[in-house]
């Protein structure tokens, strides 16, 4: 029936998203609301507007590259639920610069700030892949643990060295100088961290299909003992893969706290990290897919302010949504094994 | 031995229980029977206790375990047997003859009558084997039968009463202990057929200096139940085939393995064409030169989901990248792959199907086409037969003889003795890790190894006494 593998992915995503809609619709009955009033509101709070589509837009440029960053390792079979943590050390990273070196324009400011937050990332998710290249940890554990870390590091330094002087005793740093910051577009909280978004997500389309190193990666993710007996160094792509999708998490910090946040606080990220883990097994790791997932995603997540204001219920509830989505999509690929 | 518990069914023939025949279809129906099988792999919970492993396996287990109930019914029988087993230690903590007594004990709990033990000397100390014998003649004293499945022939003389031996799927003779002689086994396995002659070396072999490869007093420990390497010596010489004979799982595998440069050296030295090439790895070493022909395509050296010509392309990545690995010339990989598919007077229909949709014989003639379209000075060959259907066969066979023919050295591992006194140049026999002997193939005339001699060396380690 559906030959094109594309419109099969497209139909399967499209279900998996109507049982999980109707499951956050029973949820919402039990609530007393009126599951097709909230999502009426949904829609028309997110894509109905030009600043409701803005803000979508603005939540999906972390999800896109946190996406990434599982997606990139899952090529050859390493499970990265580190992703969260990766934002957290580049963001972490990406205030070093901003704070250290104020005066330096932004033209040289920015690409030093996002090539730091890249760096932190990337090393942070590296050495649970140095781990794992070794033999001794696996990286799903390494990397699930590490996100604990990370998050404790940047508090000290929010609590800590970094903590705004003249803040009220608020956990943050001092705002940024404005060299630091990310152009925005014209009026909207939507900024250049979309660019790195879809550059990276088309890199890593490009990378996977005509490079090299794409066809390596494809071989290892498909037969391990027969890369190797043709001489593809497996560690070197178990290392080098998690530095990359670190880097990505990392860079997806590093927007937030720049264009976003302006400051690095404790609360930079919803949980974007975690998201991407589901964006990426929605999608089946495919660069198209996980841009698309990202964005119904971007309209769960800002549909939860939309829900707290229309339906005075409180913002979390669509994390019940979001729980639904990946039980759905583990359930099915359960069923499918 | 599948075909009597259940795991394969017969095609045809039938199998007689004391004079009448009985259909099994199924492990339940072998148990039904009383048909009880140890396997090569244990097949054990090491979380649990000996008592709760054997538990498992009772047909007559309640809902609630009387635990000093089953304890004492696997400690009567093991006494009486001489089956020592603790029924409360944890199987993994267990040695492998432990674990095999364990087995047994099982076995006869469940009622057993018949015995099917494969390999099960496999992993054991001697002396382990020798209280196994001893469990057999106890076991046979009461009445059960055995059937004992061993490589090795002088665990058979030492505790048959009977000897079938199988040659490639068919028994190629059965006899009572009192006429078997070790001589009388080994022409039964191995054919006793007239070797061929065997083809001398060629006038070009000699003048060369350097060999292609030296292995000096190499060493690699074991992993798991494998066996490791200890302290090989091999020379391979250009326009030579040097075939290594011995039982599956000798050593062979890591022989290749520490060769082609996946697996490290503890102790020893590896020289390639001259130069010191112990720590190279698997890439360095293939752009030198070196191919590696798996038994098992698929699984070795083919990636299913790709195609052809992207398995094509990871023979040998770097040489296709353009641009520094931006982009990839498929067009050279296709006249390459052209080229030496015709070499081997093979054509396929398309280069762009996934391999996985080939037939095995195919893969395998793809990937050979692979290994040998890079001009190889060294060429690993695997069982490189084991699976083929006897045209491939004779197709790999003939590659391997060419590419000899053109300066490179070949080592050929195969259990294949009809093919190896065929083709070898040289012959070293593995066993338990070592080279336990080599020679040309020949009559057993001073420094040559007649088949019987290899059949000796392979099952036992040593060359039969000549009078």
């Amino acid at each position: 029936m559906l030959r094109d593998p594309r419109l099969h992915a497209l139909a399967r995503f499209a279900g998996l998203l109507g049982v999980a809609l109707a499951v956050f619709a029973a949820v919402l009955l039990v609530f007393g609301k009126n599951p097709l009033r909230a999502y009426v509101d949904i829609f028309a709070g997110t894509l109905g507007s030009s600043y409701g589509f803005s803000e979508t837009l603005v939540k999906m440029i972390p999800l896109v590259l946190a996406a990434l960053a599982v997606a990139v390792p899952a090529r050859i079979w390493l499970i990265n639920v580190g992703g969260e943590g990766q934002l957290f050390v580049g963001a972490l990273s990406a205030t070093w610069a901003a704070i250290h070196l104020p005066g330096l324009p932004g033209w040289l400011l920015l690409p030093a700030m996002a090539a730091l937050g890249f760096v932190g990332g990337g090393l942070w998710a590296a050495l649970a892949g140095a781990l794992r290249a070794r033999g001794w940890v696996s990286e799903t554990i390494a990397t699930l643990l590490m996100n604990y870390v990370a998050i404790l590091l940047v508090n000290f330094f929010v609590f800590g060295p970094w903590k705004d002087p003249e803040g009220v005793n608020y956990p943050q740093t001092a705002e940024f100088p404005a060299g630091a910051l990310l152009p925005t577009l014209g009026g909207t909280r939507v900024h250049l961290g979309l660019l790195f978004a879809l550059v990276a997500t088309a890199v890593f389309a490009f990378v996977l299909a005509r490079t090299r190193w794409g066809l390596e990666m494809r071989a290892i993710g498909g037969n391990a003992e027969a890369a190797r007996r043709a001489g593809i160094s497996i560690t070197r792509y178990v290392v080098l893969l998690m530095f990359v999708g670190g880097g990505l998490a990392g860079l997806a910090g590093m927007a937030e706290v720049s264009a976003i946040q302006g400051r690095l606080r404790p609360s930079l990220s919803p949980g974007y990290g975690y998201s991407g883990f589901l964006i990426s097994w929605l999608a089946g790791g495919s660069p198209a897919g996980i841009v698309a997932a990202s964005f119904v995603l971007a309209v769960i997540v800002a549909g939860g302010d939309i829900l707290q204001m229309t339906q005075e219920l409180p913002g979390s509830v669509v994390n019940i949504l979001m729980s639904v989505v990946l039980f759905v999509v583990l359930g099915r690929q359960g069923a499918g094994r | 031995m599948k075909i009597l518990y259940g795991f394969s069914r017969a095609d045809a023939g039938e199998i007689r229980l004391d004079g009448a025949p009985i259909a099994i279809a199924s492990p339940h129906d072998a148990r039904r029977h009383r048909i009880g099988m140890v396997f090569q792999e244990l097949v054990q919970v090491p979380a649990l206790t000996v008592a709760e492993n054997i538990a498992l396996f009772l047909p007559d287990l309640g809902a609630v375990l009387d635990r000093r109930a089953i304890a004492r019914r696997i400690g009567d029988t093991s006494n009486r047997y001489g089956l020592a087993t603790d029924p409360d230690a944890l199987v993994w903590q267990l040695s492998v003859g432990e674990r095999q007594r364990m087995e047994i004990v099982k076995l006869l709990l469940g009622d057993a009558r018949i015995l099917l033990l494969d390999e099960p000397t496999r992993g054991l100390a001697p002396h382990e084997v020798e209280s196994l014998f001893g469990i057999f003649r106890n076991l046979r004293g009461d009445g059960y039968a055995v059937v004992f499945i061993t490589h090795k022939l002088e665990e058979v003389l030492a505790c048959a009463d009977r000897i079938t031996v199988m040659r490639q799927g068919a028994v190629a003779g059965s006899l009572g202990r009192a006429e078997a002689t070790t001589s009388i086994l080994v022409s039964l396995m191995f054919g006793g057929a007239v070797s061929p002659a065997p083809r001398g070396a060629p006038a070009t072999r000699g003048r060369e200096t350097t060999p292609i490869l030296e292995l000096r007093g190499v060493s690699v420990p074991p992993e798991g139940h494998a066996t490791g390497l200890t302290n090989v010596d091999l020379t391979i010489w250009p326009h030579e085939i040097v075939g290594v004979a011995g039982v599956a799982g000798n050593g062979q595998r890591e022989l290749g393995d520490v060769i082609i440069g996946l697996a490290p050296c503890r102790a020893g030295r590896k020289c390639y064409a001259g130069v010191d090439a112990t720590r190279w790895s698997v890439a360095r070493l293939r752009a030198r030169g070196v191919v590696f022909i798996p038994e098992d395509a698929l699984g070795m050296a083919a990636v299913g989901g790709l195609t052809i010509l992207e398995n094509m392309v990871l023979g040998d990545t770097r040489k296709y990248a353009r641009a520094g690995g931006l982009a990839i010339d498929w067009d050279a990989a296709r006249t390459d792959l052209e080229r030496s598919l015709a070499r081997l007077g093979v054509s396929i229909p398309s280069a762009d199907r996934p391999i996985g949709a080939l037939s095995g014989g195919n893969v395998q003639r793809v990937i050979l086409a692979r290994e040998m379209a890079r001009e190889p000075r060294l060429v690993i060959a695997f069982y490189p037969t084991r699976g083929l259907d006897v045209r491939s066969a004779v197709a790999a066979r003939e590659l391997l003889a060419r590419a000899r023919e053109r300066g490179a050295g070949v080592l050929l591992i195969s259990e294949d003795l009809d093919e190896l006194f065929a083709l070898a140049d040289r012959l070293v026999v593995v066993f338990r890790g070592r080279i336990v002997g080599s020679g040309a193939p020949g009559d057993g005339a001073s420094d040559t190894l007649a088949m019987d001699d290899v059949g000796h060396l392979m099952t036992s380690g040593s060359r039969p006494v000549r009078v």
